[in-house]
């Protein structure tokens, strides 16, 4: 490894809080994405099924 | 054909000259915005003049994509339009003479005016010409890209700034190349490369931009 | 004739909608075992830069952002242009789902960008090609966007869109063009991020894995957002009744 130890990693050479502030961002931005569609995806067959129940109420 | 495509162009300018208001309002925020360069930056002289291209540039851009509904919209409203997609004459080619004589109308004037606010910010005098050239160059190129994003957004709300979300983008190259020749010729290089790249892009959307707005306005109009 | 697999089966949401929930899967793994590589070859293989320090690890996700923020338009820009040309509702799905998924990398782009750029060029923002013209396809993607979500009608929206992306995909060019020309002229603003470290084979290897790594998690999320897409606009068909019922 090329890092002494854990401190060494998590410093990065006194730049920690923009290699940490980049990678973790984006992180969220790619949870939230993945998130975000599941919840699209949850309202989407939500709608399926109340149109389908609607459409079968009125006959 | 020739026929069809004057009436189309005397007709847009008559109902403009009989809405004058739409005409002059657009050059007055022309004249208004560049006026609130200095306003916000302080008067100082070496720098009035150092942004005086950029100025003017972005100001003639907001002030077109003002402007830019008025291509499609009244004649939208009153259904002339779809008596236009029915007719005989290819749309391209009328898309291309309304253009046109939507710059006539909202274009020429801040050419003409340009010379005159350049001053205003002590625009050295015998680089005025370049400056003008840009304009002239530039604003068809403005009013043929914003004729796409005029007839993409027919009839949607928000119109207005959909629209400069969309068209600004778009502008950003006429601007460089626009403001750059001026600024360039300021700076002893001369401005030739930009212009004739201007030149280049006019004729690149004079081809294809009335086709990619006849297109969009099918699909609006749909 | 019976050979080999008939792709036209696909053109159908109704025959996608299960292909592609398979692909979800196989793409988001794929992706989270590329993105795993890609880190570890980027935080314990790659040597530290001579001149930049550690800072210089961003690039592993500026530099595989902004491709894929390119590449995601052109790509948005063929589908919606297929559809335009021939008239098949998948491909405007297609172009409306990878959208949003664009706009986030370029958007991450920008962002990495920034953090990059204050440490070692000390300006939160630098005005140089790459990142102007980043802004700058921020915009159409958000034009995009907003222009597809202020049509009603979906049809009227994907060819709307598509118009809007084509005449796009031709301008990123001419715009990124003008503004290295722009960049290059006013030498005031001649640091580049372009420049920076001079490349071992380590930091490319790692730039190209986590390429990968976002390719195949772009894959997945468009996916995953056309199958939504398909739910929300085919509501009514048999098909979609019966994946609903099904899936509890």
């Amino acid at each position: 490894m090329i890092w002494g130890s854990w401190e060494n990693f998590l410093a990065m050479g006194g730049y920690a809080s923009y290699v940490w502030g980049s990678y973790l961002v984006t992180l969220a931005l790619l949870i939230a994405e993945i998130v975000l569609l599941a919840l699209r995806r949850r309202g989407a067959i939500e709608g399926v099924r109340s149109r389908n129940a609607a459409s079968q109420g009125k006959r | 054909m020739t026929a069809a495509l004057r009436c189309v162009i005397v007709r847009d300018l008559l109902l403009a000259a009989r809405r004058s208001s739409d005409v002059l309002t657009v050059l007055l925020f022309f004249v208004i915005v560049v006026s609130l360069f200095p306003l916000g930056i302080g008067p100082e002289p070496a720098l009035l003049r150092t942004i005086a291209p950029g100025a003017i540039w972005v100001a003639a851009l907001l002030a077109s994509m003002l402007a830019l509904p008025r291509i499609f919209a009244s004649d939208h409203a009153d259904g002339t339009l779809e008596q236009i997609l029915l007719g005989a004459t290819p749309l391209g080619m009328t898309v291309a003479a309304k253009v046109f004589a939507h710059w006539l109308v909202s274009g020429l004037p801040l050419v003409l005016i340009s010379p005159v606010l350049a001053l205003q910010f002590d625009f050295p005098q015998e680089l005025l010409g370049v400056l003008t050239l840009s304009l002239a160059l530039g604003t068809p190129i403005l009013s043929l890209i914003g004729a796409i994003g005029a007839a993409l957004t027919l009839g949607l709300r928000g119109g207005g700034a959909l629209l400069s979300l969309l068209v600004l983008p778009l502008y950003v190259p006429v601007l460089i190349m626009g403001a750059g020749s001026a600024e360039a010729a300021a700076a002893g290089i001369g401005g030739q490369a930009q212009l004739f790249l201007l030149g280049a892009l006019l004729v690149f959307a004079g081809a294809f931009a009335p086709w990619a707005a006849a297109v969009a306005l099918r699909i609006s109009m749909e | 004739m019976n050979a080999g697999i008939n792709w036209f089966k696909y053109s159908s949401p109704q025959t996608f909608f299960p292909l592609a929930g398979k692909l979800v899967l196989c793409f988001g793994v794929l992706s989270a075992i590329a993105c795993a590589a890609g880190l570890y070859l980027g935080f314990f293989v790659a040597p530290t830069d001579a001149q930049q320090g550690e800072a210089y690890r961003i690039i592993f996700i500026h530099v595989p952002a902004a491709w894929m923020s390119m590449f995601l338009y052109v790509v948005m820009a063929f589908w919606a242009g297929w559809g335009l040309a021939f008239n098949t509702r998948l491909s405007g799905m297609m172009a409306s789902a990878i959208a949003p998924t664009g706009a986030l990398f370029t958007f991450v782009a920008l962002w990495t960008g920034s953090l990059w750029g204050k440490p070692t060029w000390g300006t939160w923002w630098v005005w140089d090609a790459r990142l102007t013209s980043e802004l700058i396809l921020l915009f159409l993607y958000f034009g995009f966007m907003a222009l597809q979500a202020a049509i009603d009608d979906a049809r009227r929206a994907d060819k709307a869109g598509a118009v809007l992306a084509l005449v796009g995909v031709v301008n990123v060019p001419i715009i990124y063009f003008s503004v290295k020309w722009w960049n290059t002229l006013h030498q005031g603003a001649s640091v580049s991020l372009t420049k920076s470290p001079t490349m071992a084979a380590t930091m490319l290897t790692g730039m190209a894995v986590m390429a990968f790594g976002f390719w195949f998690y772009s894959i997945a999320a468009s996916f995953a957002r056309a199958r939504c897409i398909m739910l929300e606009r085919e509501r009514a068909s048999d098909w979609a009744a019966g994946y609903a019922k099904g899936s509890a």
